[in-house]
């Protein structure tokens, strides 16, 4: 068989996946999404893998990418309709939602007035996002009305039509920590805490990692949100509610692991590469 | 085997690979903290690594 692992740069996770396929004796292409131009009409010279490991940092990139291949009957990890599903947070949330899965409550808005009645309705505090964008970046506690109105205004004024679509979310009452747990092929392998004196808890924005010990309930949780969004691999964000439990706050399609193999001792690589060479012979 | 070492197109300074690189890799200068890419192998190179874009994410 033969892999392509499709990026934008090398970061440490797309060497250890390199390395995985080495270890497992499968030949594996790096391709350079920069310098990729997609024939529409000849898109079947990507039938010579037998599977694509999407790992761009760019979400548009990764839906074009992900779109084409899949059209042209490529099996790739994942797949457009999860990358779809995950990168829009207001998606994500939907499809918890319709399908059970305990997450905090969401509201959407189009305009100022409408986002500030959301809000209102919300209670304070609550969280406002973007409804696509990752770690942590533009994530707003909103503690009074004065903030929302003050972000309100900054993204009507500033922003782009994008940040003209509020996603807002009830702010959990968490331990100063969430869980990070990485769901491969509907099971939960791993998950870590991700604790922080900062309310944002992304180890990109200096959480520290350390094990999660994976319970029946977390994996329960965690595949149960995985499979909403369509499988595959992705890493899920869980909340530990007070009063609820645990809640799933986000999903991630390309995620990282960098700082999670070493707490968690899952070669997190290891079972990524083993779920593509499965899916490659499927 | 000897330890690939690269030098810092920004600050001069010297960057050692713990494995052998790989083309388009992603390293952190120890000295100055830049973000740089691996661009040629053969003789190796390292470039300024582009910025973030506004989807860039995890």
């Amino acid at each position: 068989m033969k892999a392509v692992i499709i990026c934008s740069l090398v970061r440490p996770e797309e060497k250890m996946l390199i390395e995985a396929f080495a270890k497992r004796n499968v030949p594996c292409e790096v391709v350079d999404d920069r310098g990729i131009r997609f024939d529409l009409h000849a898109l079947d010279a990507w039938k010579q893998y037998d599977v694509v490991v999407e790992r761009c940092v760019s979400q548009s990139r990764a839906r074009y990418i992900l779109r084409a291949l899949n059209l042209a009957g490529v099996k790739t990890v994942n797949t457009y309709d999860v990358v779809e599903n995950c990168g829009d947070k207001f998606i994500t949330s939907q499809l918890l939602a319709q399908n059970n899965v305990p997450t905090p409550r969401t509201k959407l808005a189009f305009t100022v007035e409408s986002a500030q009645q959301a809000i209102e309705e919300m209670g304070y505090p609550c969280v406002l996002k973007p409804i696509v964008g990752s770690w942590g970046r533009m994530v707003t506690r909103i503690n009074d009305r004065d903030a929302a109105e003050g972000m309100l205004e900054l993204r009507d004024v500033l922003g782009n039509y994008e940040q003209h679509i509020y996603y807002i979310q009830e702010y959990i009452k968490k331990p100063s920590r969430d869980i990070r747990a990485f769901v491969v092929d509907g099971k939960t392998i791993a998950a870590i805490y991700r604790t922080s004196e900062h309310w944002i808890t992304n180890t990109a924005r200096g959480g520290k990692a350390t094990n999660c010990p994976v319970t029946p309930e977390l994996d329960a949780l965690c595949s149960a949100g995985a499979k909403a969004v369509g499988g595959g691999i992705v890493a899920v964000d869980v909340l530990e509610d007070t009063e609820r439990g645990l809640l799933i706050n986000e999903i991630n399609h390309t995620m990282e692991f960098r700082n999670s193999v070493s707490p968690t001792g899952v070669d997190i690589p290891g079972a990524i590469v083993e779920y593509a060479v499965k899916l490659a012979g499927a | 085997m000897s330890q690939a070492t690269a030098e810092c197109p920004e600050c001069g300074g010297s960057i050692t690979f713990k494995s052998a690189p790989v083309l388009h890799e992603l390293v952190r200068c120890p000295d100055c903290g830049g973000e740089l890419e691996v661009v040629d192998l053969a003789n190796l190179t390292l470039a300024l690594a582009p910025t973030e874009e506004e989807d860039w994410g995890e």
